[in-house]
């Protein structure tokens, strides 16, 4: 279902071969494509060499300064510290390992590193059984060799693994010595590369406690896996009937994403025709929107921008949250009840202080319809039909007491949703008003003295002027509130 | 030709002329417009917090709309509602099924939703009379694991899930009201628009979709992503929206353009997004790494001004609280870290 789609710059070959069943593959391929380009000397790669170790030879290693020097130049990364975090990555998924440690990370040092073998590459999707991994342990219990020897936790491992197989333990010392015979045959320098590689296997499968098993998946995704049933194979070659099968995911159906039917793409035809019919934004006026919106709440973006007094999460101090919450907002605050109507009833001092300038004009009624409908979506079930029609009857029946002004399309659609009233029997009307409010009353709000005395915190009058002033306001205000009192009470439990 | 093809042929051809039709408003590129604005200065947030709890995997994480508490599921079996200025845990519930993905909690901060590979949508009231917190619903219908769900108000919830379809439940009564079908792969992931009136929901099938809610149909559908689209916000001005994907990118589509702004990549990024928020302005996109780290974007300009790192696995959820204040990231290390 691709659509002209704009890409900036593609890197990697990265592939999605349906068929691949491990979600991680993506990774894997865009990971084995850096891992071919770092070791084709003859491309640029890094130089893979022979060491000088105190009495022997280290075939085949890289310093871990080289890696990183290699990512920030051909990847073009500026940090050495992303450099390093990469490097790490691609040793976690097993990709790369350093030698004398089982812990798969990264350093910008001489510390020694090896490239894991193909074979062993995660993208095979190996998922190892316990009897390969007792195999393994055994078989290195087996050969005389100091670098060869368990690590703590590994016999650890091993015991747990003794008891565990207890009955089958003669089929996998058997095993185990069958691989010790292969191995011994092989040439002494490969053999110290393949040993090592083997590890590196098993520390990315059975990781160090406390390390982080890289191999394993979001089991949203697990349940996609085409094949849960497939015979996992073994790394050394046992085909053993007793193999269990482990994991969750493997016991649960796979569902296969459906194929398109005729009926799908007759919806399809339908929806794009719609499609075609809209009318699309120009980009300029897109990318203008997005930057003023930005530009304007930049700076009441606290991760942006410093906030003012302070950070609470830092000074413990909790007055930034006690202002936002006051119903004695601050200049700042005020500002944005300007950007848009939205912004200005999102604020509760906000719908206060335009409910108070409607009032000032006796056209209080639009806004307290919004209010109201806006309850009517948080009202239980139970509440809804009588609260529609208390709606109904205050704002729009013929001679209602605040009656509202709406288009006839629109009170007879609202008209014949009360018929069966419901939560949103309202919506369209509610859009209507608020449309009105915003082209018409939100403006003179932004230039009403209500407002412009709180945006610029205007001081209170004098005293001398307060007397002559306020005896008017007061009876206007009087006859105002009597007439609105008990409906306004009734209706503004909202907040 | 088979009518199939024949079908196809037709759907192509449209296809083609609404690519024709976004060429035409395609007077300049998102890049060209914000040439002349500065790059946002370095972002460097501290972990101010660490919520230590859960003992396995996090899978999600809700903010709730009082800016302190948030609420987080881990396959421990445990839904944790935690007072982040604190770090105390206000309830710890335990669940039926531990294979949780996903949580939310209700703008009015008196319910919590939960579920997982259960199929079900468990709604929990926090708010007893006894004070014990207990199930309230169970929301069964779908037949696939439950990838994320949202609270529109007390009585309705907006669920996704790996059966490719999305779901509008009534919780009072326990019923479906709409079921939105037309993602050819597991949804796994939805935003409710500022206004409440659409969501979107990405999609395992590489695609996001607009939904309006009370209608009931797909306003809009947007493609460009190579891989599963795992995250999904919206913009804040509830214009665009904000995709994360497998593919490593994440990407800004702007509804009313109808077409993808911008690609959020960078070569020595490689693992995918499994998370993301957008900052209160909107100008920085915080999204949640498979490599466990945590990228910060200067949305406009497409380049990444910091770096979050603190997990020692992967992020699988991350929120920004309603006042912009603090980000929270949950990780598979089982911890939660709260920044600015």
């Amino acid at each position: 279902m691709e659509e002209g789609s704009r890409d900036q710059g593609q890197q990697g070959v990265g592939t999605t071969d349906p068929e691949e069943d491990s979600p991680n593959m993506i990774i894997y391929r865009k990971i084995e494509d850096v891992i071919m380009r770092i070791q084709d000397e003859k491309a640029g790669g890094v130089a893979i060499r022979t060491v000088k170790s105190f009495l022997s030879k280290i075939p085949s290693v890289v310093s871990g300064a080289d890696i990183v020097q290699w990512l920030m130049k051909n990847l073009s990364i500026e940090d050495s510290a992303e450099a390093i975090h990469l490097g790490s990555l691609i040793a976690a998924l097993g990709y790369l390992f350093p030698i004398s440690d089982h812990v798969l990370t990264l350093k910008d040092d001489g510390t020694l590193y090896r490239f894991q073998a193909p074979y062993f590459w995660p993208s095979n999707c190996w998922e190892p059984e316990n009897t390969d991994y007792a195999i393994y342990l055994c078989k290195r219990t087996m050969q005389n060799k100091a670098r060869l020897e368990l690590a703590d936790y590994e016999a650890e491992n091993l015991a747990r693994l003794q008891r565990a197989f207890a009955r089958k333990w003669e089929f996998i010392f058997m095993q185990a010595e069958a691989q010790v015979k292969i191995d011994r045959k092989k040439d002494k320098a490969e053999r110290k590369i393949l040993d090592s590689q083997e590890r590196a296997f098993w520390d990315v499968h059975r990781p160090v406690p406390g390390c982080v098993n890289t191999t394993e998946m979001d089991i949203r995704k697990c349940q996609r896996e085409k094949n849960p049933q497939r015979v996992k194979k073994s790394v050394y070659g046992v085909t053993d009937d007793t193999q269990t099968q482990s994991s969750v995911h493997q016991s649960l159906p796979s569902q296969p994403a459906r194929k398109p039917t005729r009926e799908d793409v007759q919806k399809e035809i339908s929806f794009l025709n719609m499609q075609l019919d809209r009318h699309c934004m120009k980009m300029s006026k897109v990318a203008d929107s997005l930057m003023s919106y930005t530009e304007q709440f930049m700076v009441y973006d606290p991760l942006a921008s410093t906030i003012e007094p302070s950070n609470p999460w830092i000074s413990d101090d909790m007055s930034f949250w006690d202002l936002e919450a006051s119903r004695d907002p601050s200049q700042h605050r005020v500002k944005k009840w300007g950007f848009s109507l939205e912004e200005a009833l999102k604020d509760p001092a906000g719908r206060d202080a335009f409910l108070k300038f409607l009032e000032s004009e006796f056209s209080s009624e639009n806004l307290r319809f919004w209010l109201a409908v806006q309850d009517l979506k948080r009202r239980p079930l139970e509440n809804v039909a009588a609260r529609a029609q208390e709606i109904w009857q205050e704002f729009l029946a013929e001679g209602a007491p605040s009656s509202i002004n709406l288009d006839s399309h629109s009170y007879e659609l609202t008209s014949h949703n009360l018929k069966d009233p419901g939560r949103y029997s309202y919506e369209d009307a509610q859009e209507h008003i608020f449309k009105l409010m915003k082209s018409d009353s939100y403006a003179r709000f932004l230039r009403s003295t209500i407002y412009q005395d709180l945006l610029l915190a205007r001081k209170k009058l004098t005293e001398g002027e307060q007397g002559r002033r306020t005896s008017l306001e007061k009876f206007t205000r009087s006859v105002g509130k009597s007439l609105t009192g008990k409906r306004l009470t009734g209706l503004m439990q909202s907040s | 030709m088979g009518e199939m093809e024949e079908l196809r042929k037709e759907a192509d051809n449209l296809k083609d002329q609404i690519t024709e039709a976004r060429k035409v408003v395609q007077d300049t590129t998102l890049q060209e417009a914000v040439a002349g604005t500065t790059l946002v200065g370095r972002v460097q947030l501290k972990t101010r917090k660490t919520l230590r709890g859960h003992l396995a995997k996090i899978y999600a994480m809700h903010w709730g709309t009082d800016t302190k508490l948030c609420v987080s599921a881990s396959q421990d079996g445990k839904l944790i509602v935690w007072d982040t200025l604190t770090t105390n845990k206000v309830n710890a519930i335990p669940l039926k099924s531990s294979w949780v993905m996903t949580c939310a909690y209700a703008p009015s901060g008196n319910m919590v939703a939960c579920g997982g590979l259960d199929n079900m949508c468990s709604i929990y009231n926090l708010k007893g009379k006894d004070g014990n917190v207990k199930v309230m619903r169970e929301l069964a219908a779908h037949t696939g694991y439950l990838s994320c769900c949202r609270f529109l108000s007390d009585s309705e919830i907006i669920t996704s899930s790996g059966d490719c379809t999305c779901i509008l439940w009534d919780i009072e009564t326990g019923t479906e009201k709409t079921i939105f079908a037309g993602h050819l792969g597991d949804c796994m992931s939805l935003a409710v628009s500022p206004d409440f009136k659409m969501f979107i929901s990405g999609a395992c099938d590489f695609t996001a979709k607009l939904w309006d809610i009370r209608e009931a149909t797909c306003r809009q559908t947007f493609s460009g992503h190579e891989s599963d689209i795992n995250a999904i916000g919206f913009f804040p001005n509830g214009n665009a929206v904000i995709t994360g994907s497998d593919d490593a990118t994440c990407k800004l589509y702007d509804l009313r353009a109808d077409q993808e702004l911008i690609t959020y990549q960078d070569s020595g990024i490689m693992c995918g997004v499994t998370s993301l928020a957008p900052s209160l302005s909107g100008r920085l996109l915080l999204a949640g790494y498979d490599d466990f780290n945590v990228n910060i974007w200067d949305m406009l300009k497409a380049e990444r001004v910091g770096v979050l790192a603190g997990h020692d696995n992967r992020v699988s959820c991350i929120g920004v609280s309603s006042d912009g204040m603090a980000c929270c990231t949950g990780s598979w290390d089982s911890f939660l870290k709260i920044w600015n």
